[in-house]
């Protein structure tokens, strides 16, 4: 295989990151709470659409509507049920909660579809498209395209809606927020529905270019993901994407030319060199702390 | 006697009886050979779990690496071992100088680690920590080590590009990790480097050194205010935890004929395993971790049918202690049936005014 299409796996498996990375870093953002579930989300959206198309027959398509219906619902569920009474807790409690939910989807996926991997079917019928020498796949086209436009709805959402206006002011301050009269609770659930519907279509892509389905498939991407939002800068949207395309390159490529069992060793010195050199990320903003 | 002293030789008191009961249990025959394989691992986790609590409780930071410290020493001491397997040196020597080596080299890697990471805070550190656990276990899965006439020879590829003569030994061979360790770990060791390593822990928390980590938790910028040197005393407290790791690796290893680093035992889910010990003995509580690593490394073993459900049980207990402890329904509610209430009555009458 030649540079390029090591670029264009590697910019394939970016998008599905930058897709993942959008809802952390928007969680993050809002909620200051670092969603460690937010990966077996994407786990659960990969066994809804397999059981879906598997043992229902149901159209690929809609099978990816359902799971982000049923993702959607379960991000507000584990934001109402475990992470809101903690709102006032301290960040360690937050965060060995998270840790708790991710174990209990984990396990209970384990329980009901078991530890063995299951063959994903994918969910796209493009065909491969062949330019030059090179041949690049359905699901990579499709992923790089789904990836540009959930960026840009999500950044028109952001700037042109009242309830994305909300998000922005949450974000920066949640007390001056309340007293302008924004539901801070509901726009905290909408951040979690939103960023887990997104969780649901990386779980869709993700499977499709990966096929083995197993209970802990989400858990790896998740933390890379969480990388990548680090290394554009948590908390920013274009910083997630362009975040999530590197690292995606780096990893490809570090498995390409340098070693493949160390790519994720690389991967992780990225986020240790990164927080070093600049913590907040590339297009991060600096908050200093206030007495 | 003051509090802390009295504390402290109840938990000495809980280990020595643990160990007494088990060794006339061993003793008289009683136990199953299952139980008697868990005493090493027992005394392995709930030295993960003191260490662990040392940065959770103590220091009030997340780490989420705490097993990658655990393979250093586990690696080192095993690697020192098979080194000086051929040269006669008495056992038990070598042994106890294998879990120094362990223990020092996993606390040099916590300051190598803790330097960069503990400027960071909160939800970055505990990222960070658990990247750092998986780089580690990554290495020495591609690490290859050989030794022969001419010295240690290393690659990071395959046992062939090692070079080695006719004589050379591989010891450090990537994925397969290493064979053939001496089997030196006893339950009277692992007891002695439990209660060394409680020593270490209580005796650093009741310090002048464990009072500035304490208030560093508890308010960074006012300990700041008052000159107590932020990086200085976490990294302190991070390199000791990191150190005791390193010793209850080196005791893992020596359990074991064949040691390799998979993601089941020095993995990240590992850390969370001892997080969970820590967490559900109390975070802070050097005796909860013990009783809690004790019950829960016996537990899945002797209940085969639980150890489905085990890690179920376990994130719902997680969530739900959290959750508990962080209501201030429940923390009402619990001031008004405490234990202490129903019983000594007169004496919490007495703390109320």
């Amino acid at each position: 295989m030649s540079f390029l299409s090591y670029l264009i796996n590697g910019l394939s498996l970016g998008s599905v990151y930058a897709i993942i990375a959008l809802g952390y870093t928007m969680v993050y953002g809002i909620a200051k709470m670092l969603n460690f579930a937010h990966g077996d989300v994407i786990m659960v959206g990969g066994f809804a659409i397999y059981t879906l198309m598997n043992s229902m027959g149901v159209n690929p398509i809609i099978a990816v509507l359902i799971s982000v219906v049923i993702c959607t619902a379960l991000g507000m569920a584990i934001e109402k049920i475990a992470y809101k009474p903690l709102r006032k807790a301290s960040p360690l409690a937050v965060l060995i909660t998270a840790i708790g939910v991710s174990y209990l989807l984990q396990n209970l996926a384990l329980l009901i579809f078991g530890s063995d991997a299951k063959l994903f079917s994918s969910v796209v019928s493009v065909p491969a498209a062949n330019i030059g020498a090179i041949s690049i796949t359905g699901e990579t086209i499709v992923t790089i395209v789904a990836c540009i436009i959930i960026m840009i709805v999500l950044t028109l959402f952001i700037k042109k809606t009242k309830a994305g206006q909300a998000m922005l002011a949450v974000s920066e301050d949640k007390e001056a927020a309340e007293l302008m009269g924004i539901n801070v609770n509901a726009t905290i659930s909408l951040t979690f529905a939103i960023g887990s519907g997104l969780a649901a279509i990386a779980g869709a892509l993700l499977c499709s270019a990966y096929p083995a389905l197993t209970p802990y498939t989400g858990s790896m991407p998740g933390i890379k993901a969480f990388v990548a939002a680090v290394f554009g800068g948590i908390g920013s949207i274009p910083g997630a994407f362009v975040g999530g395309l590197l690292l995606g390159i780096i990893e490809n490529l570090s498995k390409a030319y340098i070693s493949s069992q160390m790519a994720d060793a690389i991967v992780f010195s990225v986020l240790i060199i990164v927080l070093l050199v600049k913590p907040t990320g590339i297009l991060g903003k600096k908050i200093s702390e206030k007495v | 006697m003051s509090k802390q002293l009295k504390s402290n030789l109840i938990t000495y008191g809980i280990i020595i009886a643990f160990f007494a009961i088990m060794q006339t249990l061993v003793g008289t025959g009683t136990i199953s050979s299952l139980f008697k394989g868990l005493l090493v691992p027992i005394c392995v986790y709930t030295i993960m779990a003191v260490s662990l609590n040392l940065t959770v409780g103590i220091l009030g930071e997340l780490s989420l690496g705490h097993a990658g410290f655990m393979c250093v020493g586990a690696f080192v001491s095993a690697f020192f071992s098979m080194c000086m397997k051929e040269s006669g040196m008495n056992s038990i020597v070598r042994f106890i100088i294998a879990i120094i080596l362990g223990a020092i080299v996993a606390a040099v890697f916590g300051i190598l680690i803790g330097i960069p990471v503990l400027r960071l805070r909160g939800d970055y550190l505990a990222i960070v920590t658990l990247a750092f656990g998986e780089i580690i276990k990554n290495i020495v899965n591609v690490l290859y080590v050989g030794k022969d006439s001419s010295g240690f020879h290393i690659s990071f590829t395959d046992t062939a590009s090692l070079g080695l003569s006719s004589d050379g030994v591989v010891i450090i061979k990537g994925p397969q990790g290493i064979t053939g360790t001496p089997n030196d770990s006893t339950f009277l060791i692992g007891i002695i480097i439990l209660i060394i390593t409680v020593f270490i822990v209580t005796n650093f928390v009741t310090s002048r050194s464990g009072r500035a980590v304490m208030a560093i938790r508890d308010n960074r910028i006012a300990a700041e205010s008052v000159g107590i040197n932020i990086s200085k005393y976490k990294l302190m407290a991070f390199a000791i935890s990191a150190g005791l790791a390193g010793a209850a690796g080196a005791l893992y290893a020596h359990n074991l004929n064949t040691l390799n680093a998979l993601p089941k035992n020095f993995g990240y889910n590992m850390s969370i395993m001892i997080l969970v010990y820590v967490v559900l003995g109390g975070i802070g509580s050097i005796r909860g971790s013990i009783i809690a690593a004790t019950i829960l490394t016996a537990l899945p073993e002797l209940l085969r049918g639980f150890s489905d459900y085990r890690m179920l049980i376990y994130s719902i207990v997680l969530i739900a202690l959290m959750l508990i402890s962080n209501s201030p329904k429940a923390k009402m509610f619990f001031e008004k049936y405490s234990i202490k209430q129903l019983i000594g009555t007169k004496k919490a009458q007495k703390e109320e005014v």
